[in-house]
């Protein structure tokens, strides 16, 4: 292996994926959802999307704890001063996102009437009281939340393909799980 | 339609309301009941329904009560679920727009505590049940808390894919608070 090899950790990379494999799942879920009829298979599936949001509020939490505890990779030398700023930024606002839309998932739920019962066993306690008022907004902000979230994970995707196709450097190799890195193939 | 089931609802109290029934202060007074969804309780409430009640504290054995409930007036804690629950797998209101529970077996079993039995009909089915209750007396005003559990397939509330008890449970909690004035 290269010394000068920097990748994330094996459990920063498997974070990443699982969360947003989890995001992009329950993203299009409710998108789907919503349109529904009244059914058996709605109401299950306002649980699932609930649950699996519950669970990247808590995967997220692991990730920053983790993050904290081991310093990311360094972005390439080469990398002008702006990008890193923009990345920082960026990188920001996923987590920052992460947890405000499930945040405003499970307010919105509260103030909907319904409480939040993880996995069908764990109550998680409503922090509002129903209010129809409140409801709407929630349901308004959490839906402005995720067409931010769309709008940074694009650019964010964005700039992983820029610098894998145009750069051509490490900086999305680092992340992939499989991948070797471009430097040691040759 | 919705006019005439009420008018129905309405002649019907008119009919059967006795002469001896205390005052029933319908503001104060609450019928609600908690489902479960996916494990989640949910509480809905019925705004509209009608109560007579003789209760004797000296000889309970001689109290009766009836209760009448206007099932389209459900709240049912979701504007989804209220347009859903009217229909024909629920409540079917056009062919039974009430619910009604009448009981002349009441039983004292502690200080202040009873049990009404009786027969619940909802939906053309009926069935006994037993409903607890308290009794609180200030003044002229006695009020009555209890509740029961009853199980909705047993009235058929819910039908076909609404039947899968995983998604809505089975049982269903309901309790009642009825606050009389007027008594002697």
């Amino acid at each position: 292996m290269n010394p000068s090899l920097q990748r994330y950790t094996g459990v920063a990379i498997a974070l990443h994926w699982l969360i947003a494999a989890a995001i992009l799942g329950t993203f299009l879920l409710g998108q789907y959802m919503t349109n529904l009829q009244l059914s058996p298979a709605k109401l299950k599936l306002y649980s699932y999307h609930k649950w699996i949001g519950v669970t990247i509020f808590l995967l997220v939490l692991v990730r920053i704890a983790w993050r904290l505890a081991h310093r990311p990779p360094l972005p390439p030398a080469s990398m002008p001063a702006w990008q890193h700023s923009a990345a920082s930024i960026a990188h920001f606002f996923l987590y920052a996102l992460t947890l405000a839309i499930p945040v405003s998932g499970w307010l919105m739920s509260s103030a909907s009437g319904f409480q939040v019962v993880y996995l069908g066993v764990v109550p998680i306690p409503d922090l509002l009281a129903k209010s129809k008022d409140a409801a709407e907004q929630l349901k308004q902000l959490h839906e402005a939340l995720n067409w931010l979230m769309v709008l940074v994970v694009a650019m964010h995707v964005a700039a992983a393909l820029k610098h894998h196709l145009m750069d051509r450097d490490d900086v999305l190799r680092r992340m992939l799980p499989f991948l070797k890195q471009r430097s040691a193939v040759k | 339609m919705r006019s005439t089931s009420l008018f129905r609802f309405l002649t019907l109290v008119a009919i059967t309301l006795p002469a001896s029934a205390a005052n029933v202060d319908y503001a104060k007074s609450e019928i609600t009941f908690i489902s479960r969804q996916m494990n989640v309780p949910v509480q809905g409430r019925f705004k509209k329904f009608n109560a007579q009640i003789a209760f004797d504290a000296k000889k309970p054995t001689a109290s009766k009560a009836k209760i009448e409930v206007d099932l389209g007036s459900v709240d049912t804690g979701s504007a989804d679920a209220d347009a859903e629950v009217g229909k024909k797998a629920w409540f079917n209101t056009s062919v039974f727009p009430s619910a009604k529970f009448s009981s002349g077996a009441v039983a004292q079993t502690g200080p202040d505590k009873y049990e009404a039995r009786g027969k619940l009909s909802i939906k053309g089915i009926g069935q006994d049940i037993v409903a607890p209750f308290t009794v609180k007396r200030a003044g002229d005003v006695v009020t009555y808390d209890g509740g029961f559990t009853l199980k909705r397939l047993q009235f058929k509330i819910g039908e076909g894919a609404w039947s899968d008890t995983e998604t809505v449970a089975d049982e269903v909690q309901v309790k009642f608070r009825f606050v009389t004035t007027g008594n002697k």
